[in-house]
């Protein structure tokens, strides 16, 4: 089987592997990188949430083979300290119940927030539409990147 | 009359302490023996050990307070509610305790089920007893060593003080106050004097939660383990026949692929290995029993809807003779579908079988049975099974199951290896235990105005409504009232999902109410009122729901939401409801987009006693009320020859954020001790989103889903 080598979280890491392997095994099996979720494998969910060149890209349905030339964020590599502005407000907010999803949403709420730092309510609850809450934790979801982005724009 | 009564404790606490070879104090309780309705030592206490303990307080040197929760969290915030109703009468800063998950050891004690919204109504008194015995331990040493009457020594914040103005902190009088008599009798704070109880505190899990740290069975591992992806009968009613495995076997990582009973386990070293393998291994099925149609089992339900076969639940007065009298009848028929539980984190569980012990680790609602049935099946001692509880991504009823812990100790069993069982999102919705299809038919006799008569009818698939569902409201409220049900047996897998039964009945019910004011002409609130003063000074001990406390949420629901008072295009729909112990009243607000309802906002009211943790509280409420308007509008689920219809996300719909309203919540103020929130936020919601659509379309939704029923009513595109 082929190796390859991926840069997740800044550090270089590689893997030998299946080339159709979804990114999201890799990081979970491989590199017990476990914050990434396995939700639904057909990106429907966005549990497996991740950013692949700072794009939130569903690690599903990526191919680790694809992966090799792009810079890698996983829920872990966020922060070093839970400062990320999404995370604070996540706490702040108190959003989670059971909490299985939150790691793709904080994932999706802080590519989305990079590329629109000052979203109206329409625009955050369309951007966070792809990921499903069985908990509906959806109204402090809302709140929580809103105020995300008080904060960062 | 008798009401909804908090569980006593009015027992001895089998509580037991010890100095720690460390320094600091334990002191150790059996956390689900105290919650039980009615707590009883396990066993004689002079001979407790602390293997009879599953939860602890350790107090340290230092003053810092541990609280080992060993509760199942499902995303229902007891393993933050829970040590708050400790850390209120040991009269601690909160932000001095730790909450850790507690050890786990199932050889020594009898876990209870995490279910039915009912950890805190059960936990209230023992919980905040344990707390206040170990403050009064801590009080008497401090007194002893400064030689005075502890009833002259207070505490605030971890620091007994005496009346002379010295000081000693927890930390500096653990040793001494471990080595002390367990006070019998202790007195517990008024409400009051609450400083952690009613305070917004955060999930206790939050860092690791927003971090991405392993906590749920999903992200557990060990060396050495394999993953096993499992190939199941594709249909209810079909069994295994034969299998090739050629395929399946040549696939890199893969380590054995086996059959088990009637499935086929594919063990390899990854997951994705495991997934992929097992669509290549080539089985074949035979038809074992009836292979069921949606169509089939519907027109089973309306033919036992129709028929005379039913078990009576509860029966007051005549209600023959008040339909035969009656001036007006209306009738009304309430169809809803199997729905899947999906739990976001699908099926999993860890088994080590070895010869000397089975280890099973992973996400379940109900760990003692489960490992009781997994020692039968092994022919194993019970003591030599454990079982050790991960966070679970959700639970909804699902994990109360255990037939995934059981394939997983099954395999490992046999593969004589440490195993964990991944189920895919289509395994998870293929191989369901489902809210089983009903139907409700419900009558009402009018005469001379007033409702004289109520029969509620149920069909179900496999299973009826059971404990005190017949005696909600409005039994009692009618003189001649009657519920039936009867069931058609089928052989797709049922059980509990998130509020069995009234999940639907309160949408059946209370829908039908509003259009039972309809035909009466009289206001749909006043009818829900005048039939709760029928209620009010009665002495059946059957009924639990207050009618004083329903009242009240009503009453606060038409004030909080401006019920009638909001400008033109706002169309508002009403539900009230009692069950898990705690009284709702929910307005839903509706407007048409493109001439198509859209639920804006829903008024929530809730009457759950004293609310423990505001800000936990609020978001099981939020949670349910959205949930349950999720699953009323889209949730659908059907069988064609036996195979579930939708096994993914592409095609089942769950409620999303841009189909979300906002959730205004009020608590009712209250002394009263507390109930549970997990449930009893979802049942109302159907029937306010059903009774605004009404509105606003001058369409009554009678089916679940309501996206389907509206389409059928062409009212949809």
């Amino acid at each position: 089987m082929p190796v390859y080598n991926l840069k997740v979280n800044g550090k270089s890491l590689s893997v030998e592997a299946d080339k159709e392997t979804p990114l999201l095994w890799i990081l979970r099996d491989h590199f017990d990188l476990v914050g990434t979720k396995f939700g639904c494998g057909i990106g429907q969910c966005g549990a497996c949430t991740i950013h692949a060149d700072g794009v939130a890209t569903r690690s599903c349905l990526l191919q680790v083979s694809v992966a090799t030339e792009m810079e890698i964020i996983t829920i872990e590599g966020l922060s070093e300290d839970i400062s990320h502005p999404v995370q604070q407000a996540w706490k702040e907010i108190d959003v989670p119940q059971c909490g299985y999803c939150q790691a793709g949403q904080i994932m999706t709420a802080s590519a989305f927030l990079k590329q629109n730092p000052n979203p109206n309510r329409e625009e955050i609850r369309d951007a966070m539409s792809g990921n499903l809450c069985r908990c509906a934790s959806y109204n402090r979801i809302e709140k929580a990147v809103e105020q995300a982005a008080s904060k960062i724009s | 009359m008798k009401r909804s009564t908090t569980p006593s404790f009015s027992r001895r606490s089998f509580i037991r302490t010890s100095a720690l070879a460390s320094g600091g104090m334990l002191i150790g309780f059996n956390l689900f023996q105290a919650c039980k309705p009615e707590a009883a030592p396990p066993v004689d206490i002079a001979d407790l050990n602390f293997n009879d303990f599953n939860a602890f307080i350790k107090i340290a040197d230092n003053g810092m307070v541990t609280i080992f929760s060993p509760n199942p969290e499902i995303g229902q915030g007891v393993k933050t509610s829970m040590p708050m109703l400790i850390a209120e009468e040991l009269d601690v800063a909160w932000e001095n305790v730790v909450v850790a998950q507690g050890a786990l050891d199932t050889k020594n004690f009898t876990r209870q089920v995490a279910g039915g919204s009912q950890s805190l109504r059960h936990g209230w008194e023992p919980l905040r007893k344990t707390g206040a015995t170990a403050r009064q331990m801590l009080v008497n040493a401090a007194a002893a060593k400064w030689g005075v009457d502890p009833a002259t020594c207070s505490t605030e914040n971890g620091v007994i003080s005496n009346s002379n103005g010295d000081t000693l902190g927890y930390g500096e009088v653990v040793k001494e106050a471990a080595s002390l008599e367990i006070p019998e009798d202790v007195t517990l704070k008024k409400p009051k004097d609450f400083k952690i109880i009613g305070k917004d505190i955060p999930n206790v899990d939050i860092d690791k939660i927003v971090t991405g740290k392993p906590l749920y069975g999903m992200d557990y591992k060990e060396e050495g383990m394999l993953y096993v992806s499992v190939v199941r009968p594709p249909a209810f009613g079909k069994k295994l026949e034969d299998f090739d495995a050629t395929d399946a076997k040549g696939v890199k990582g893969v380590f054995d692929v086996f059959k088990f009973g009637d499935k086929i386990a594919v063990l390899a070293e990854n997951t994705w290995s495991a997934m992929k393998a097992k669509k290549m291994v080539k089985a074949k099925w035979q038809d074992d029993s009836k292979l069921e149609n949606t169509e089939d089992y519907n027109k089973a339900l309306t033919a036992l809807l129709d028929g005379k076969d039913f078990n009576t639940m509860r029966a007051d007065g005549d209600v023959k003779k008040a339909f035969a009298e009656a001036d007006k009848v209306l009738e009304r028929t309430y169809e809803s579908p199997f729905l899947p539980h999906n739990c976001m984190e699908p099926m999993n569980f860890f088994a080590d079988v070895t010869a000397e012990k089975v280890r099973l680790v992973g996400p379940i609602q109900t760990p003692a049975g489960t490992a009781r049935r997994i020692a039968e099946l092994l022919n194993r001692k019970p003591e030599e099974v454990t079982v050790d509880m991960t966070r679970m991504g959700g639970g909804f009823g699902r994990r109360l199951y255990g037939d995934f812990a059981i394939e997983a100790a099954e395999i490992s069993n046999i593969a004589k290896k440490p195993v964990k069982v991944v189920y895919s999102r289509e395994d998870d919705m293929s191989a369901g235990i489902y809210r089983p299809a009903i139907k409700y038919r419900i009558s009402a006799a009018i005469k001379d105005g007033k409702l004289t008569g109520y029969h509620l009818k149920e069909a179900a698939v496999n299973s009826n409504m059971y404990g005190l569902i017949p005696n909600f409201f409005p039994a009692g409220a009618v003189e001649n009232y009657q519920v039936d049900v009867a069931k058609y047996d089928s052989n797709i897998t049922i059980g509990a999902w998130r509020a069995p039964y009234t999940n639907f009945l309160a949408f059946a019910e209370q829908s039908f109410f509003d259009e039972l004011a309809e035909v009466m002409e009289v206001d749909n609130i006043q009818l829900r009122l005048d039939l709760l003063q029928n209620v009010k000074g009665h002495n059946d001990e059957r009924i639990q729901y207050s009618p004083e406390r329903l009242e009240q949420v009503i009453k606060t629901a038409v004030e909080k939401s401006e019920w009638g008072k909001k400008p033109e295009g706002v169309f508002q729909g009403f539900s009230s409801y009692y069950c898990h112990n705690t009284h709702v009243a929910e307005v839903a607000d509706v407007v048409l987009e493109n001439d198509q309802p859209v639920v804006k906002k829903i008024t929530c009211v809730v009457d759950c006693g004293i609310v423990v943790n505001p800000l936990g509280a609020k978001n099981q409420i939020e949670g349910g009320v959205i949930d349950g308007i999720g699953h009323a509008m889209y949730g659908d689920f059907s069988f064609k020859d036996g195979v579930p219809q939708d096994t993914n996300f592409n095609t089942y719909r769950l409620i999303r954020m841009n189909e979300t309203p906002i959730v205004e919540t009020h608590f009712i103020e209250s002394d009263i001790a507390p109930t549970g929130l997990g449930e009893p936020t979802l049942p109302p919601a159907g029937a306010a989103i059903a009774n605004a659509i009404r509105a606003a379309k001058g369409v009554r939704m009678t089916k679940q889903p309501f996206v389907k029923n509206m389409k059928e009513k062409a009212l949809l595109g």
